[in-house]
């Protein structure tokens, strides 16, 4: 048992002192961290200010109404032709020409620049222009920009869940599925890394020669149960470090951006109708977050993590046995890849059937996706979110168990002879007969 | 005995390794396996190292049954030597000792004597992919005897040294014996044997086909043979004695002649018959090499 926590101990310390393992660690939660955190700060930032030169031809606009924290616009009076040549000796960025019919036709504006105007300033010059144009259309129509403004409803629903007893539970099945996809694709996506991190270990001692050593010294279950349970605790490692960067970075980053009194002094200060649009554009970029924390909220947190815990671990164990048994039937990586392929099968099967898991966690799919041990790890997380019954949740553990008990059986026996095999060119049919060696 | 190998038996699916195979190897002696490529030395070798078992027969470790105990008292050095190509050596060297049972700590000092006394201090914290074939060799042997095991195994330890390094392995494996270490050592190279066996065992298609101490077997390879150098020329017919090969040496005035005595001939009746007729100036037995003897019984027993 003290043999086995050496290799352990091995697999783990080389794996954690790599240099790739601790950027790996640190580079997922950083880009995490950035998708949340760039979009608010590109709303947030101080841009330069550009300048922009106006010739209003319909006399709607006045200078006070061009007022913008980006764009500093300005009016000017004279011959179009005549602006359109010293715009940019003027120092403009952008000249826009308002056509005399505006309020007839609205794609008769008219930017001109030096450069290639970026899709930005275009923006936000023809939204000034529509925006002033749409206010004047609706008081013409006799309607009030208030009575306008109340009119542009969100609608956004709350869907509830309700027990046979008549126990109800708020859910948001939007945010139930990002929660389930996250859960199965970090699940497909441990099983495939640290499954293949199994097999290269195991090809690495008998491409080397190391193993003829290493197991005179211990018995060949007890070299691959370590090291299966050594590069396992790496990938628990790992998701630990995920998980607190993660969080600890976007609670930082949540913190500087989105507290209440900043984003009052930023609205207060700039006084624009503008910025507060763009916080608040912001704030529903990070929507899907605010799904996900309403999910959080009504779902059973510590049966996620649990199951997690559990599905991450008999899932990758039931997978990292095969991929030891291969590691050692083979004698290089290259060599390696027709025979991973039976294995790698299943885990792509069971993220397709991931999808329809997603789309009806109900159905009949979704139900033996769920509960056969090749496929549960990742179907069965997926469904959680959406609520499982108990009995369903039991059988598909004990088979999970089961089927990692069998698989590890019978991989033992294939590692044990394969590990010692050189020379030879290997066959499914040469494999399946060392299941049946003796000794 | 420090193994007693009984009615050893181990079949593959095509083919059986080992048939009855009966050893007995002795205490703090240095005993050679011999045999052709294929003959069954490595598969009786792993089943010594457990890392497969025999089908048939048992194996008694100083005594007791084999059982995994023993693998704390067994150094084993196989022929495809490997080491972790990305671990440093002293970081590798404890976690083998440990694998042998040693403690860290007893490991550590351990490690650091036999790194002193090798000179070989600097390779301490270099990972083994920057050491030179011959250093991971002499490495890999600090690996196999660092727990001091009672049963040292060698597969061709000499393969990869050159010869500097391979005189140094062979004082360190004669010390090792003086300090009482059993040894069981595989090879080809027969000079070796000579060198350092004290008792052999020939397998040849999976049966073991000669064993005995190496005087005694070379003993009964002794073909009678005697090589004569004289002076003079051989005039009368010699009873009881075959004249093998008579040749001219270069000076011309000598001669070197083989005799093969017939049954029931001693030495002493050919110097006999020789004395009156020529000068003798060298007279000695012909004893068989390890090289003839392993040529000779493996055609035999094929």
């Amino acid at each position: 048992m003290d043999k086995i926590l050496l290799v352990i101990k091995r697999e783990y310390l080389t794996r954690v002192s790599k240099k790739s393992f601790w950027i790996a660690s640190l580079v997922a939660p950083l880009l995490l961290t950035a998708i949340y955190a760039v979009p608010i700060w590109l709303a947030t930032r101080d841009k330069e200010v550009k300048q922009v030169a106006i010739w209003d031809g319909s006399g709607l606009f006045e200078q006070k109404d061009l007022a913008d924290k980006e764009i500093a616009f300005q009016l000017l009076k004279g011959d179009v032709s005549q602006i359109k040549k010293t715009f940019d000796k003027q120092g403009f960025d952008a000249f826009a020409a308002i056509p005399v019919d505006i309020l007839k036709n609205p794609q008769g504006l008219k930017i001109y620049s030096e450069k290639n105007l970026s899709l930005s300033l275009k923006n936000d010059i023809e939204r000034m222009v529509q925006d002033k144009v749409r206010e004047i259309l609706l008081r013409n129509a006799g309607i009030s920009t208030v009575k306008y403004k109340e009119t542009q409803v969100d609608i956004s629903s709350d869907t509830i869940t309700v027990s046979k007893q008549g126990a109800e539970t708020t859910s948001s099945s939007g945010g139930a599925m990002i929660l389930a996809a996250i859960l199965g694709f970090l699940l497909y996506l441990t099983l495939l890394l640290y499954g293949s991190q199994v097999m290269n270990g195991v090809i690495e001692e008998k491409s080397s020669r190391i193993i003829e050593v290493i197991i005179s010294s211990i018995k060949p279950y007890q070299l691959m149960l370590g090291k299966i349970l050594g590069v396992g605790m790496v990938g628990l490692t790992q998701f630990l470090l995920w998980i607190v960067l993660t969080v600890g970075l976007s609670t930082a980053t949540s913190k500087l951006y989105k507290a209440p009194s900043r984003m009052a002094t930023i609205a207060n200060t700039s006084n624009s109708e503008e910025l507060k649009q763009s916080v608040a554009k912001a704030e529903s970029s990070a929507q899907p977050m605010e799904e996900l924390n309403k999910v959080i909220e009504s779902t059973n947190i510590p049966l996620i993590l649990g199951s997690f815990f559990f599905y991450f671990l008999f899932g990758y164990l039931l997978y990292s046995s095969l991929f030891a048994a291969i590691g050692s039937a083979v004698e290089s990586a290259a060599e390696a890849q027709q025979f991973t392929f039976p294995v790698m099968i299943p885990i792509i099967l069971a993220f397709i059937l991931a999808q329809f898991t997603m789309q009806d966690p109900d159905s009949n799919i979704a139900f033996w996706a769920s509960i056969i041990p090749f496929t549960s790890p990742i179907n069965m997380m997926v469904r959680l979110p959406y609520g499982v019954p108990a009995w369903e949740i039991i059988l598909s553990m004990v088979l999970l168990v089961g089927g990692f008990l069998a698989c590890s059986w019978l991989s033992s026996r294939i590692y044990r002879v394969g590990i010692l095999m050189y020379g030879k060119k290997m066959t499914w049919k040469e494999i399946s007969k060392w299941v049946f060696y003796k000794g | 005995m420090i193994l007693s190998i009984q009615d050893v038996v181990k079949r593959y699916s095509s083919h059986v390794a080992l048939d009855r195979v009966s050893l007995e190897i002795p205490k703090g002696k240095i005993f050679g396996l011999l045999g052709p490529n294929g003959a069954g030395k490595t598969s009786l070798i792993r089943i010594i190292t457990q890392i497969t078992a025999p089908d048939e027969g048992q194996i008694l470790f100083d005594g007791e049954k084999l059982s995994s105990k023993h693998v704390e008292q067994i150094g084993y050095l196989p022929e495809e030597r490997g080491l972790y190509k990305k671990m440093k050596v002293g970081e590798q060297l404890i976690y083998l000792a440990q694998l042998k049972g040693l403690s860290r700590q007893e490991a550590v000092t351990r490690l650091k004597d036999w790194f002193i006394r090798l000179d070989i201090k600097e390779w301490w914290d270099k990972q083994v992919d920057d050491l030179s074939k011959g250093m991971q060799q002499k490495t890999q042997f600090i690996s196999t005897v660092v727990h001091e095991p009672k049963l040292l195994i060698l597969d061709e330890p000499f393969s990869g040294f050159d010869p500097i390094n391979a005189n140094m392995l062979k004082d360190e494996i004669l010390a090792l014996k003086d300090r009482g270490t059993s040894i069981l050592f595989s090879t080809h190279r027969m000079e070796s044997v000579e060198e350092l066996c004290d008792s052999i065992a020939l397998i040849n298609h999976s049966k073991v086909v000669l064993t005995g101490e190496k005087d005694e077997v070379r003993n009964r390879f002794k073909a009678h043979q005697f090589e004569v150098l004289f002076e003079g020329d051989l005039t009368q017919d010699l009873n009881g004695v075959d004249l093998i090969s008579l040749e001219m040496l270069g000076n011309q005035s000598s001669k070197k002649a083989v005799f093969k005595l017939q049954e029931a001939v001693n030495p002493n009746q050919l110097l006999g018959q020789l004395i009156p007729q020529v000068q003798i100036q060298k007279f000695q037995e012909l004893i068989p090499s390890f090289n003839d003897i392993f040529i000779q019984v493996v055609n035999e027993t094929n």
